[in-house]
């Protein structure tokens, strides 16, 4: 048996590291587990020839087609969206576009608002702060004066248009309608120990230069220097619990398949929306029978994703292809209700350069765009840095019937039983789609772009994992309360995606930090009676 | 699971043969085929985790055809192709994917396209910043996020 320590933060990502971080400060001792391994920068795709066939291969972006032995398998074939994921010292920030909006303050309080789903227990202006301390951590490039959000400073300057932003900027001018670069977690210049952006090309798989931002070279070396310890290699199997029902640590397995306990006075799970609900389905026991912290039967319920309608065409002159992070400017021209429209709440558009030369290939190959045989190089070389394109973010809103629960038969290499999603995009998303994609075909046309094309959903587009273990004030219709503890084990605190009780419509990453930096600080302030 | 080991004499024979058909050597271009000796060592070694499904796409292609791919006169390899395409499925997509990542990362492939034969890193890429008072009119927007009561 381990040492027992005081807290025990299960997972390494976005949530685990700010809250590692942040809680380092009180002294106590604090570990963190996490499944995967450490990162290398030299083992970063972008280092080598072959850098987009492993976008297909050790750095695709489905756990399920990248398959490594740090990985948990996801049945996912109910399910029109896919999830994406990844399994390290960093977790999905390793693998993440970067793209750094916040939620605006009218996603905290929909019910209140448009009478749709449920207000959220805390508010923009509580996490205000929290969200410029994290700015600052994980280094933001932007620019102040969006008149799509509330007033914010991001301490680097915004990411460069290039010939594909100029061009929409350009389209959407035309329109009248809003477009700003975007908040971005990458470099622009030298911040904090990180080299400045030189352009790489698709960063999402790991960024080789550091210019982009993923926990292990942002929070975490600064955590492990005040005094966290970080253990990798080792996958919880279940949280434990005592003859009082509070949790007592942990049973997880390290890298050559050994079973360990590791006591702990506090276990805070950030698994992500997906990993959190499996981890607390799979923690069992006889005073928890429907798994731990579940008796609101909301473990695992109302899943949220972003559904992606991506639009897509082709222009006259080469822009910038895959060179420089994939996105670099945004539209909230639609975010907010307006009553006029048949769908509450609205969506971002978020506007991205070009493909690398294989992945343009695949993709216009398998929608029939790229011919076999002579025609193919004429036709290729009409396609190939020639395309522009868009996504529309649509603000899911969450639905008992979208699930993750335990697969009866599908486990792990360690034997533990896997996640199964069941999923369906519910009418108000739909209409939300029905809304955005002719918008999208008008920028796209404004843009100067032909051959208009759509992928809806994205497949792969599961990246946004959200709702499974929702926040509350009622511990019948909430997992966690407004500062993330459970509402059935007062020692067992969530700080992932997973507590969100609305998804908004942009990239979560910068508001699952602020969150769970705010319940850091919750826990920080509460230390003298915690558990009352 | 078929197996993990690489392809047979035959299986090989026709995936060159495929790779040929789909993207055919040009002299306007002055490229390779994909069935180009380099290239095709190259996808050969590249089956990975693939190997099922590709071995899936060259069994369907003998089935379709009524024997080896590679023994098809041209014009019947493309009636053959063309109705492997319209069944779709993941052989298709398996197959056509590994024959692309390999033929768009060949040196000659890639200066016939412009693009520099390197790694991203570490030379990196210049983007344009782009001019900056596009924005103008955006900035002169009033705050338009909705108030909170």
């Amino acid at each position: 048996m381990q040492d027992k320590v005081d807290v025990l933060i299960i997972g390494s990502g976005a949530s685990g590291a700010a809250v590692a971080w942040s809680l380092a400060e009180t002294k106590m001792r604090i570990l963190c587990l996490e499944q995967g391994d450490w990162m290398k920068p030299t083992d970063y795709p972008s280092n080598g020839r072959d850098w987009e066939a492993r976008l297909f291969s050790d750095f695709a972006i489905s756990p399920n087609r990248r398959a490594r032995e740090t990985d948990y398998p996801i049945n996912d074939a109910n399910s029109p969206i896919k999830v994406v994921n990844f399994n390290g010292v960093g977790g999905s920030t390793i693998m993440y576009t970067a793209h750094y909006p916040r939620l605006h303050p009218s996603d905290f309080k929909v019910k209140t608002l448009d009478g749709v789903a449920d207000d959220w227990p805390v508010d923009y202006d509580t996490l205000d702060p929290f969200f410029a301390k994290n700015d600052r951590m994980m280094g933001v490039s932007g620019l102040a004066g969006d008149p799509a959000y509330p007033p914010h400073q991001p301490p680097m300057p915004p990411l460069p248009l290039g010939k594909s932003g100029q061009r929409f900027g350009k389209a959407m001018n035309q329109l009248g309608w809003h477009w700003w670069p975007s908040d971005a977690t990458i470099a622009t210049t030298d911040y904090e120990g990180r080299a400045r952006c030189i352009n790489l090309g698709h960063c999402t798989p790991g960024c080789a230069q550091g210019a982009k931002a993923s926990t292990d070279i942002t929070y975490w070396p600064l955590a492990l220097r005040a005094g966290v310890e970080l253990r990798t290699r080792c996958r919880v199997r279940e949280i434990t619990t005592d003859e009082h029902g509070m949790a007592s640590g942990v049973i997880y397995y390290d890298a050559e398949g050994r079973e360990h306990f590791q006591p702990a006075e506090v276990v805070i799970v950030a698994c992500n929306g997906v990993g959190t609900p499996r981890l607390l389905l799979n923690s069992v026991s006889g005073k928890f029978p429907n798994g731990l912290a579940n008796s609101s039967g909301l473990v695992g319920k109302n899943l949220m994703f972003h559904p992606y309608a991506y639009s897509f065409g082709y222009v006259d002159e080469p822009l910038d292809g895959n060179h420089g992070p994939p996105l670099c400017l945004w539209s909230q021209e639609f975010y907010e209700t307006d009553d006029s429209r048949d769908f509450a709440r609205g969506y971002t558009f978020q506007f991205s350069r070009g493909y690398g030369a294989i992945l343009e290939a695949i993709t216009s190959t398998a929608a029939g765009r790229l011919p076999w045989g002579e025609d193919h190089h004429r036709v290729y070389r009409q396609l190939l840095n020639h395309r522009i394109g868009l996504s529309a973010i649509i603000e899911d809103l969450p639905e008992e019937h979208n699930r993750v629960t335990l697969d009866p038969v599908l486990k792990d290499s360690n034997g533990i039983p896997a996640p199964r999603i069941d999923y369906t995009i519910g009418q108000n998303s739909r209409r939300m789609i029905e809304h955005a994609l002719p918008n999208a075909r008008r920028i796209l046309e404004a843009a100067g772009a032909r051959n208009i094309g759509t992928e809806v959903p994205i497949l792969n587009g599961g990246w946004h994992l959200l709702g499974t273990a929702r926040m509350g004030d009622d511990p019948e219709r909430s997992v966690v309360n407004g500062w993330g503890r459970c509402h059935d084990v007062k020692n067992l605190f969530i700080v992932d995606g997973s507590i969100w009780v609305t998804a908004g419509a942009v990239n979560p990453t910068s508001t699952i930090q602020a969150l769970a930096l705010y319940i850091a600080d919750s826990i920080k302030q509460r230390l003298a009676n915690l558990f009352d | 699971m078929l197996n993990d080991t690489a392809l047979s004499a035959a299986e090989t024979r026709d995936l060159r043969a495929f790779a040929g058909m789909m993207i055919p050597p040009s002299a306007v271009y002055g490229v390779p085929g994909a069935d180009d000796e380099a290239i095709f060592a190259d996808i050969a070694r590249n089956l990975g985790r693939d190997r099922d499904d590709v071995g899936a796409a060259l069994k369907r292609l003998v089935a379709l055809g009524g024997g080896a791919f590679a023994d098809l006169p041209a014009g019947r390899r493309l009636e053959v192709a063309d109705a492997f395409r319209g069944e779709g499925g993941p052989p298709l997509a398996a197959i056509t994917r590994l024959i692309l990542l390999c033929y768009y990362r060949d040196d000659r492939v890639m200066r016939s396209l412009g693009q520099e034969p390197r790694s991203p890193f570490p030379k990196g890429h210049t983007v344009e910043q782009g001019d900056w008072s596009l924005l103008d009119p955006v900035k002169q927007r009033k705050p338009f996020y909705r108030r909170i009561p």
